[in-house]
């Protein structure tokens, strides 16, 4: 457990949270809440708990981000004003 | 995304059909090892659903859905359910009533405790992993595919 690292995964962590809420389109913030669970899965690997890290990769950056897609596909893709 | 077969990407396409295998090796590994390593039934089961997911993207969603039906996919998760609760209960057999669910130590496949109890938490990983493939297949193909045909997936989206 290295505190820099940790520091600098987290801000990017908040940095993509805020990016993903202001966000109009919504096929680019599914597309962050990827990137968000991928850093997320690093901070978990970087505080030893390997298994939440592993499953937040593959069902958090792998499937959940496939489902939204395929949800925006269906829908409309440019939040409402 | 292309509506037709021979209208996709090229590249797409070759680096699909590349991976897909690799992929789902990767997703049996994590299956088997999931019980001395990180991994498990779940994660693997979501890693072998997200070949079939790639493959679906990367080709055309009426082909993936033609290749992994509907009838399959509840075949496939009450089997692995079954697989689950079938194992338990054997467990409760072999313990003589006393009511050990899930105790794999006493179900014999070999003569050793140790390798009866690893080689229950293996088929319990297995049934796991089936059922969860199943679902989230299931989950992605309700999700992405009209009701009809699969026809206009991707075209819809600027209003």
């Amino acid at each position: 457990m290295i505190v820099s690292i940790d520091l600098i995964l987290l801000f990017f962590v908040v940095v993509i949270a805020i990016a993903a809420i202001t966000l109009r389109d919504l096929l680019s913030a599914v597309i962050l809440l990827g990137a968000y669970s991928f850093l997320m899965a690093l901070i978990w690997v970087e505080l030893q708990s390997v298994d939440v890290g592993f499953t937040e990769a593959a069902v958090g950056a792998g499937a959940t981000t496939a489902f939204l897609v395929a949800t925006i596909s269906r829908t409309v893709r440019w939040e409402k004003k | 995304m292309k509506e037709k077969q021979g209208e996709g990407n090229i590249i797409v396409e070759t680096v699909a059909r590349v991976m897909i295998p690799f992929i789902q090796l990767f997703g049996l590994y994590v299956i088997t090892h999931g019980a001395g390593g990180p991994g498990g039934g779940f994660q693997g089961g979501v890693v072998f659903a997200s070949a079939f997911i790639l493959y679906v993207i990367a080709f055309n969603l009426t082909d993936g859905g033609a290749r992994f039906p509907e009838s399959g996919n509840i075949i496939l998760s009450s089997l692995g359910l079954y697989i689950y609760a079938g194992i338990g209960l054997l467990a409760i057999f072999f313990t003589l009533g006393a009511a050990q669910y899930l105790n794999y130590g006493f179900i014999p496949f070999t003569s050793h405790f140790e390798e009866n109890r690893a080689l229950g938490m293996d088929f319990v990983e297995i049934g796991i992993g089936i059922t969860v493939m199943a679902i989230i297949v299931s989950i992605f193909f309700d999700l992405a595919l009209k009701d009809g045909d699969g026809k206009e997936e991707e075209e819809e989206g600027s209003r």
